[in-house]
């Protein structure tokens, strides 16, 4: 069977496992829909009051009644409905996705874009205080919370030069894409930021690896330029490890950057899950999981096939 | 190469921020309010929703019969006036004849009736329903007068009316089961467009009995971090918001384009103790509890002074000098010599809970507290919770201490009865009772003159902070922030925005 049926055939199975684990896990944390609506007004219903609501959210039912219903609709494309948006969990999914892939695509192009140059710039400088600066530069980018740094960006700009991309109504790229880019920048650059700084760190020590490999070596003595030498014989070589980091991150991304959306109010997927979870949204909050889970396989799915045509050499699913 | 790179980079960031730049909102379209706060609402249905992000909508959509204006006074909305009788077991109200649903029909005593018949049914789960169980008839001679007659006088009946959960909703809507999917009332806005935890798209109600409104609508943006609110201000996206974090709202004046509205509110900042669980079970140890407390010092240090402190009452007309209650002077001295007499000279441990940025000053109270109260030996271990799981652990009574801030009404029954009679719905978070209390309360429900209800509360004031279940802190803002072009928002202690309906932009 090829490698591609055999991980195919692991999706389920997964997509299984995930179901089960956050069907139980949001139903075992303190506190349901009843309170997560009401708060401490909770305190006021009655006992009918209460089974009245019970059944109103779902919640009336044993937990293995409600996942076997839950899981017969999911089988029939059915994720539920969300009782906070009064609309089926997978529409809303759908609609918050699209906002999700452009803003991991573009902080990708943006931590790609300054990280990939960066890093090989630092390895051909190697120890010279440039490429210090650099991994000065990358430490500083990485260990710098995201949310500290969207922050200082709205800061900065809103107080010393009195402006702010549109917040609050977020405009879908194909609507107008000049006010979406517009929207969409600076949260790309606020999440790139520490991305960039990681595709530095390991871009630098890939290539520090190769640059001192035999083959380099003999393209040099044969007198390739030193440009060539390094984007055309050094550069693919050393991607390997780039795309590795960059399809776990793309992958995370995807699941929704809950904290950047938060600080510019962005309706993505992350900010979808974290209020379906506050709110004890059980359908979406689950819906949400599974998208994000099955996004994720994908992604890596993606990333091992690429493996094969950044090197030849490497044959999937023929170890061992 | 480094340089071409690096000329690269910066003539890529210098478009980005000009792409930035064109996207700045234009302001304001002439007459549409644009507002942002940081939480929405959770639903739409006014009897059953208690959250007050979800009154704040509502009440610009849905009316009661009657509402409180700014001084917490009795005003029209729906009925244009009431009478109680002699005994306190009947009250009369007449309905405002130009009162109309926003689809053009009027608001008749049948809609008012099948409403209270709505939030008494069980079915409905309205939480508010608690409030109105000495309703035992509802009567309607003709199609503006109600009755309702009272199972027992119930003179607080009139303010728990008040209320948005005490909303009056059209009927035909209730017989159709629209009520929460569609939101169709009598108030000064209608409701055109709700995308949950983004935006809100109101537009003025053209039938309005309550008068012109001088703005088209309001576009209400969810902006979850209230940094980023202050930013939209600054750069006048927003011409109007509301703002949770005292620390954020201290920053609006230092920009010279915008005006704060800083208003009392009647919710209280509270250490809730725990009576049943030891040592909180001895009185002394409760007192001890609360001389050790230096309550102006957490208003300071948590809050930043923004607030005022508090006893039990913190409604205008019944609020008394609290420095005249029990120990609301720190006495370390006293509050020692109190836990030696309790057998606890060595002090004790325990837990105190405390949700997540609800308020946002709640892990900051906590933490003076927790100071405060290591001067008498009481070591006390900070559990910060989750919001949903606080309140199911509050709700259970399953804490030593918890950190709180628990809403307030304007007539000290309504806010009180929960907690302090025998009957109280919340008498297991609590946990305490009695005599004393129970009378107090039971007498203030019935008395019909203000003057006497006033000294019967002052008694169970009195005695409510001496027995020190729990001990009240202080009492905040609520704050709205707003562009100077903003005029005639009239704030209320309640933390309404019906006060929206009057705003002009000039």
């Amino acid at each position: 069977m090829s490698y591609l049926a055999r991980r195919l055939l692991t999706f389920p199975l997964v997509m299984l496992g995930v179901s089960i684990l956050v069907f139980v896990a949001i139903r075992l944390v303190p506190g349901d829909a009843i309170t997560a609506m009401l708060g401490t007004e909770a305190g006021l219903l009655t006992p009918a009051q209460r089974t009245a609501l019970s059944a109103y959210f779902g919640i009336d039912k044993p937990i293995l009644v409600q996942y076997w219903s839950w899981l017969l609709g999911v089988l029939q494309g059915d994720l539920g409905i969300s009782v906070i948006h009064g609309k089926p969990a997978l529409t809303i999914i759908l609609e918050r996705f699209p906002l999700t892939l452009q803003l991991a695509l573009m902080s990708m192009c943006v931590a790609l874009l300054v990280g990939l140059p960066a890093g090989v710039f630092a390895a051909t400088r190697n120890e010279k205080m440039s490429d210090l600066a650099v991994r000065i530069f990358a430490m500083i980018g990485q260990s710098t919370p995201n949310f500290v740094v969207g922050l200082l960006i709205i800061y900065a700009l809103s107080a010393g030069f009195g402006i702010l991309p549109t917040m609050g109504e977020f405009t879908p790229l194909f609507t107008d894409p000049l006010r979406n880019l517009g929207q969409m920048i600076l949260p790309a650059i606020t999440l790139g930021f520490a991305f960039a700084a990681s595709v530095t760190r390991i871009s630098r020590s890939a290539m520090l690896d190769v640059l001192s490999d035999d083959y380099v070596r003999t393209a040099r003595s044969k007198g390739v330029p030193k440009r060539s030498v390094i984007w055309r014989h050094a550069l693919p070589n050393a991607l390997i490890p780039v795309v590795t980091l960059s399809g776990v991150e793309f992958g995370y991304l995807l699941g929704g950057a809950v904290l950047v959306e938060q600080i510019y109010a962005l309706p993505g997927l992350g900010r979808l899950v974290l209020e379906a979870i506050l709110q004890r949204d059980y359908a979406l909050v689950q819906g949400c999981v599974l998208f994000i889970a099955f996004n994720f396989m994908v992604v890596n799915l993606l990333v091992d096939l690429a493996y094969v045509t950044l090197d030849p050499r490497i044959r999937l699913g023929e170890g061992n | 190469m480094g340089r071409h790179l690096s000329t690269k980079l910066l003539s890529g960031l210098a478009l980005a921020v000009a792409i930035g730049a064109t996207a700045i909102a234009s302001p304001a379209s002439a007459a549409s309010l644009k507002m942002a706060w940081k939480q929405d609402a959770t639903g739409l249905d006014p009897h059953k929703q208690t959250a007050f992000s979800s009154i704040r909508l509502l009440e610009l959509i849905y009316e009661p019969l009657v509402r409180f204006d700014k001084d917490l006074q009795i005003v029209p909305a729906v009925a244009a006036s009431w009478e109680f009788a002699a005994d306190a077991k009947q009250i009369t109200f007449k309905l405002n004849p130009n009162a109309k649903f926003q689809d053009g029909k009027p608001v008749t005593a049948a809609d008012v009736k099948a409403s209270f018949e709505r939030l008494l049914d069980e079915k409905t789960a309205a939480a508010a329903r608690a409030n109105f169980l000495s309703i035992a008839s509802i009567e309607t001679p003709d199609q503006a007068t109600v009755v309702f007659k009272l199972s027992q006088p119930d003179v607080p009946l009139l303010t728990a009316m008040a209320s948005i959960n005490a909303a009056i909703v059209p009927a035909a809507e209730i017989a159709a089961g629209t009520i929460g999917t569609k939101a169709l009332g009598s108030g000064p806005f209608k409701l055109d467009k709700w995308e949950p935890n983004s935006k809100e798209t109101l537009s003025v109600n053209k039938d309005w009995a309550g008068g012109k409104v001088a703005i088209d609508g309001i576009d209400i943006s969810v902006l979850p971090d209230e940094t980023a609110i202050l930013a939209a201000l600054r750069t006048k996206q927003v011409d109007f918001a509301l703002i949770n974090d005292p620390l954020v709202a201290t920053l609006v004046p230092k920009e010279a384009s915008l005006v704060l509205n800083r208003t009392p509110v009647l919710a209280y900042h509270v250490l809730q103790m725990n009576p049943s669980r030891k040592p909180m079970d001895v009185l002394a140890v409760r007192q001890a509890i609360s001389c050790a407390i230096d309550r102006k010092d957490v208003l300071d240090t948590a809050s930043v002074g923004e607030g005022k402190v508090t006893g039990p009452l913190t409604m205008p007309g019944y609020t008394s000098d609290a420095s005249a209650l029990f120990c609301y002077k720190q006495d370390i001295a006293k509050a020692k010599k109190l836990m030696a007499d309790a057998g606890f000279a060595n002090g004790f441990t325990a837990t105190v809970i405390a949700a997540n940025g609800e308020p946002a000053t709640a892990a900051a109270e906590a933490q003076v507290l927790q100071s405060q109260l290591a001067e008498i030996g009481v070591k006390l271990n900070i559990k910060m919770m989750e919001l949903n799981v606080y309140v199911d652990a509050w709700l259970k009574g399953d804490f030593d201490m918890a950190v709180a801030l628990n809403g307030g009404r304007a007539d000290p029954y309504s806010m009180y009865n929960r907690y302090w009679t025998k009957t109280g719905n919340l008498q297991k978070v609590a946990n305490y009772i009695d005599d004393t209390l129970d009378s107090l309360m039971q007498k203030g429900r019935v008395e019909t003159d203000p003057a006497k209800r006033k000294v019967i509360f002052a008694d169970f004031e009195k005695h409510l902070a001496e027995v020190s279940p729990w001990v009240w802190l202080y009492t905040s803002y609520s704050y709205t922030a707003q562009q100077k072009n903003v005029q005639g928002f009239v704030p209320t202690p309640e933390g309404s925005l019906f006060g929206l309906s009057k705003v002009t932009l000039q």
